[in-house]
Parts: C-alpha cells; structure tokens; sequence
C-alpha cells in the first residue's frame, strides 16, 4: 500500500476525492473534502524535485505524471490551500455536485503542475477544462448555462490548438517530454515563425495563452465567472489562469513577446474595471490585470522576476480568493452583485467588510502585506532589466490598481450610497474561511516573515529586501494620492447599469447576425434540396418496402423443400471450388 | 464624522509627502528619484486612467441586456 501511495502525484488525492464525494452523505463529506486538500499537500511537499516518481511507457511514449519542476511546489502548494479554502467556504452550502466538479478541477490543475511530459499535460489540462466548466454549469446564478456554454467552447478550442502543437512537437522531436523552449527574444521579428518548429511552438504558446486571458481571449473570464455560484467561484479564480501562468513559467520563460503581452493586459483589466458595475465583474477584470504583472515576469525571464512571477501567483491566489469569498458572502446574503443596487452594507456586515478590504489592500500592494513582496519583486526586476518604459507603466497600473479594485470594491459596496439593505453576516464556515485567507494575506507581508515562508518554497531563495524606508514610502505615497484622486473623482464614477462590448461581441453580436443572415439566405436552396430529398427518400422507401417487408424479398418464409434445394446447391458450388483451387 | 475621515486622510496625506525628506532614492530612472515623484505620478495616472476609461467607456458601454436583445431580433 505504501508503495502505490508513493508513486501517486498530489492529484490523485483530489481526482479520487472528486470521484467519491458523489456519494458520501454530508456527515462524513464535511470532513473528507477538508481533509482531502491536506493529503495532496503533504504529498506535494514529498515529490523531488526533477525525479520521476512513475514513467509509464504507453504506445512508445515516455508518460512521466509525478514529475516536479523547479516551480512545482509553490504552484502546488497554493492549489492546495486555494482548493482547501474553496472548500471550507462552501462547506455546508455548496451543493455536492460543485465541490465534486472543484475537486476535479483542483485536482487537474495540480496534475497539470506535476505532469513531466506534454500527453499528461494534455490530458489534465482537459480535464480542467470540464470541472470549471461543470461548476458554472450547476450554478444558481441566472443564464449560468449559455456562459457555461460559451466558455466551454473557448477552452476546447484552446485544447484543441494546445494539441496540434503538441502532435507536431512529438512528430518532431520524437518524444513527448515536456523540456523549456529557448528564449525566443526574437519573437516579435515576422521572419520568425514561418518553419515547423515556428509553427508549433507558436501553437503551443497560443493554446496556453488562451487560459491565461491574453488578448484577444479575454472576455470570456469577466462573461463566465461572475455566472458561477458565490462558491464556485473561490475555485474559478484559482486555477484555470495560473496553471497557464506556471506552464509559460516552465516552458517560455525569457520569450519577449510576453512582456508585451502582460502590459496590454495590465491595462486591459484596469480599463475594463473602470467601466464595470457588477462586483464579480471587477474581481474577475483584475485578475486579468494580475495575471498581466506575472506574464510580463515571465517575459523578462531573469530568476529574479520569475521568483516574482511564481510568488505573486502565490498570494495572488489567496487574496483573489478572499475577494471573491467576500464577494461571495455580499451575494449569498443579499442576492445581489451590481453596485448600483448595493451600498452601506458596513453596517451589518462587518467582518465581510474587513476581509474585504484586507484582500483589497493585498491586491493594490499595500506595505504589510503580501501583494506588496510579490508584486515589488516583479516590478525591481523590470528595473533591474532598465526596461523604463515598461517600469512607468506597472508603476501607473499598480496606482490603477488601488483604484479600480482597491477602492472601488470596498467603496460601492460597503460604504457609498446606503441600499437600505441590511444583511446579516454569513454562516460560520464561511466566515472562518475568510479569516483563515485574511491571515494568509497578511502573515507573508509582516516584514521578515515573507523570507521565512514564500522565500523558501522558491528554487533559488532570492535575497531580495522588500523592506528598505525609500521603498516603503514611495509605495505609500503612490497609493495615498492614488485613493486622493479617486475621491476626488468620485462624482466622475458614478456607477451605470451598463455592460462593455470585449472582444466576444465578434461571436456573441457578429456571429450571431451572421448565422441569422446565413438562415435567412439559406432558407430558400434548403426548401429546393428538402423537396429534392423527400423524392429522394420515397423512392429508395419503396425499394426498401420490396426487399425487407413481411412479405418482401428477404423476409418471406420459404418452404423446406427450397430450403434443402438451396442448401444443396450451395455445398455443391462450394465442393466445386474446392476441388478447383491449388491447395 | 466624514469630515474628520477628511482631515485624517489628508494627514496621512501630509506624512507620506514628508517622508519623501528622509529618503534617498536610488531608483535607475533618474525622474523617478525627483521629489515627490511618487505622488505627483500615482495622483496624475489615475486623474489619466479615469478620463481614459470614460472616454472609452463612450463607445464601449451598452445597456445591460444588448445581447439579449440581438437574441430578441429573431
């Protein structure tokens, strides 16, 4: 038994877990999906690193699924805390088919993390994509369906174009282990890019990228996770960006081009933001704007800004979570989720409040706590590198930052215009949740303890200082006449009842005049080739009607005497041919 | 009450710009180590984020059910 325990990679743990939850009634369910998140954990902190644990060999292929990269048990850490967290919120509310899908969705992320070779990496990057599709399937929220819909087919379609890559890259180099691409710096040149191995590489990058929300896919977070149950999507902010985050870490990491890619996304999310009236909206718009900071991380590829990449997709994990819980506890108790129709809810909803801002104030990277280490790693390495221009705009985007989400989430909720409505406080297991995620933010940014947690689960333990006075104050300056401008500006932002066109307008609106326009023209050839067809169908009836009615060819009871005559004949012919042909 | 978050805020306002005498930036930008650069940057680009995104927001914002409505033209 310990044996087969010791070759599992940390998913097994939650695949099984999301098998069996099904069908275990709620008294020993409670326990079983806490516990199941602490297994995986512990079991991560097992695997070596860059050892193979099991190496199956399926139809001449190298699979390695318990594989430990260098970013391995970070990542694998918070996709543990994150599913644990998920699923204490949740843990008497959510309903069973939910955690099941997140547990299948958690658990596929930590595989993908583990996954030593592109068909593992495949496979469990699929099956992510059916769990978070499956949790916005079962929400309660309105329209969840169409949502689930559309962002099942972007995924597939990602999946599918991550697999011709990967075909190609097998057919290529003949094997399926998964090792980093050079650093393309030259990406951006169009020379590059026209060969097999351009084209491949290029798919691969692009299947990822799909995940991550770079443009032009990014509409489809801020159209489906705001569709999830208020539990469902603690577990939606997670995954599905950051394993994509950790698989451009593992095999782009230097490529140029994503600099560039992280900054257009940076300010995507912010912009958006601003023009967003539906809390979840926000919270789904600036995980787009985070995921931006670790990509442009990733793009510049020193071990300085990936160990700014990996941690800030550390505490970006807990903080977005917590965000989303408070989110969460706002619509569990009131229903709502636009901001024009919530307000004052400080009120009564006070430890919602505190944890909110907590995780507000992690996002924008206020000193003492986590966002601040992480995101200030990132940013000295854009500087480290001299890339100016690209450093004067993180600098106005985590400004931006405070704005749009630091300010504007706690602000409109629970503060600003009074709704009237006075909710109590959630249940106590989302409450406790809340807390647990609110430590979480703030233990890693007391000055001291980041090196003695974050720090340590990194490859290279960097000797970065993020306490030193000039930077403490410069941040402090930058955020406070940030909050200076946004209430100044507050009449300017008042909220509307208004969506914003994105990019899903081209398959959202245009497709859909299309596929009109392509009916109503094609109706008239349809109804030629329906006639053309029914003539068509009656004739081949007829033939039909002939041999295998009751008294058609094949179906009629013969008599014995033709039955024997017929019999005869045929050994007689076979007899013959027998006899005819040479041995 | 709003008035004194007010004078508070604008404390905290006063302190964070004070600070900037006790410091010695040793940014690689040489405008980045200006006085006051931090302030004087964070205040400008959200007064610029904010016009931006109304700007856009002119062109980009529908009511809350357009899609609905494209599905209504049937």
């Amino acid at each position: 038994m310990n044996s087969i325990l010791g070759l599992m990679s940390p998913s097994f743990f939650m695949l099984i877990g999301a098998l069996l939850i099904p069908f275990m009634p709620k008294h020993i369910r409670v326990p079983f999906v806490l516990m199941i998140p602490v297994m995986a954990l512990v079991r991560v902190w097992q695997m070596p690193v860059g050892e193979d644990l099991i190496s199956l060999n399926i139809a001449g292929f190298n699979i390695r699924p318990a594989f430990a990269h260098a970013y391995s048990h970070i990542f694998g850490t918070i996709f543990c805390i994150a599913s644990f967290g998920g699923a204490l919120f949740g843990l008497m509310q959510s309903r069973r088919i939910e955690t099941s899908a997140a547990f299948l969705y958690g658990g596929s992320a930590l595989g993908v993390t583990f996954s030593g070779d592109f068909i593992s990496l495949f496979i469990y990057w699929e099956l992510m994509a059916i769990g978070s599709t499956l949790i916005i399937f079962v929400s309660d929220q309105k329209n969840s369906m169409q949502a689930g819909m559309r962002y099942a087919l972007i995924h597939f379609l990602g999946g599918v174009i991550l697999m011709t890559g990967i075909i190609g890259q097998i057919m290529l180099t003949g094997t399926a282990t998964l090792v980093p691409f050079e650093a393309h710096t030259s990406l951006l040149l169009p020379e590059y890019g026209l060969d097999l191995n351009g084209i491949i590489m290029w798919l691969i990058l692009i299947g990822i990228l799909i995940n991550a929300a770079a443009p032009p896919m990014s509409a489809w977070i801020a159209d489906s996770y705001p569709k999830s149950s208020p539990f469902g999507a603690v577990f939606l902010s997670a995954f599905t960006t950051k394993t994509a985050v950790f698989v451009l870490l593992t095999l782009f990491a230097g490529t140029q081009l994503l600099i560039y890619i992280g900054l257009f996304m940076v300010f995507y999310g912010i912009i958006y933001a601003m023009l967003e009236n539906d809390m979840r909206k926000i919270l789904s718009y600036s995980i787009i704007n985070q995921v931006g900071f670790m990509i442009i991380g990733i793009g510049i590829g020193t071990t300085m800004a990936l160990n700014g990449t990996a941690m800030h997709a550390f505490a970006h994990i807990v903080y977005k979570a917590l965000l989303f819980m408070s989110a969460g506890s706002v619509l569990y108790m009131t229903g709502k989720s636009k901001f024009t129709e919530l307000g004052g809810l400080c009120r009564t909803m006070k430890l919602t409040m505190v944890c909110g801002i907590i995780g507000a104030f992690s996002i924008s990277a206020f000193p003492l706590t986590s966002g601040f280490i992480t995101k200030s790693m990132i940013v000295s390495a854009v500087m480290k590198e001299e890339l100016e221009m690209v450093w004067y705009l993180l600098m106005a985007a985590s400004a931006g930052a405070f704005l749009y989400v630091g300010l504007k989430f706690p602000w409109f909720v629970f503060f600003g215009k009074d709704s009237g409505m006075r909710p109590d406080e959630p249940p106590f297991n989302m409450k406790l949740a809340m807390i647990l995620f609110s430590l979480l933010c703030i233990i890693p940014g007391i000055p001291g303890l980041a090196e003695k947690t974050i720090y340590q689960m990194l490859p290279v333990v960097p000797d970065y200082v993020v306490y030193d006075k000039e930077h403490v104050i410069s941040q402090l300056q930058l955020l406070l006449f940030a909050a200076l401008a946004f209430f100044l500006m507050l009449p300017m932002l008042k909220r509307t009842d208004t969506i914003s066109l994105d990019f899903d307008w081209f398959y959202r609106g245009l497709g859909h005049y299309v596929v009109s326009a392509l009916y109503y023209i094609g109706r008239f050839p349809a109804r030629i080739g329906l006639i053309v067809a029914k003539k068509i169908m009656k004739k081949w009836l007829k033939l039909f009607t002939k041999i295998y009615s009751p008294e058609g060819l094949l179906a009629r009871s013969w008599s014995l005497g033709a039955t024997v005559m017929w019999t005869g004949t045929f050994l007689g012919i076979y007899l013959v041919i027998y006899y005819i042909t040479p041995n | 009450m709003v008035k004194r978050l007010w004078i508070l805020f604008i404390l905290a306002l006063i302190a964070a710009l004070a600070g900037d005498f006790y410091m010695h930036p040793h940014n690689k930008f040489e405008i980045a180590n200006y006085r006051f650069f931090n302030a004087i940057f964070g205040f400008a680009s959200c007064v610029a984020i904010v016009i931006v995104s109304k700007v856009l927001g002119v062109f980009l914002k529908r009511k809350e059910n357009y899609y609905k409505e494209v599905r209504e033209d049937e």
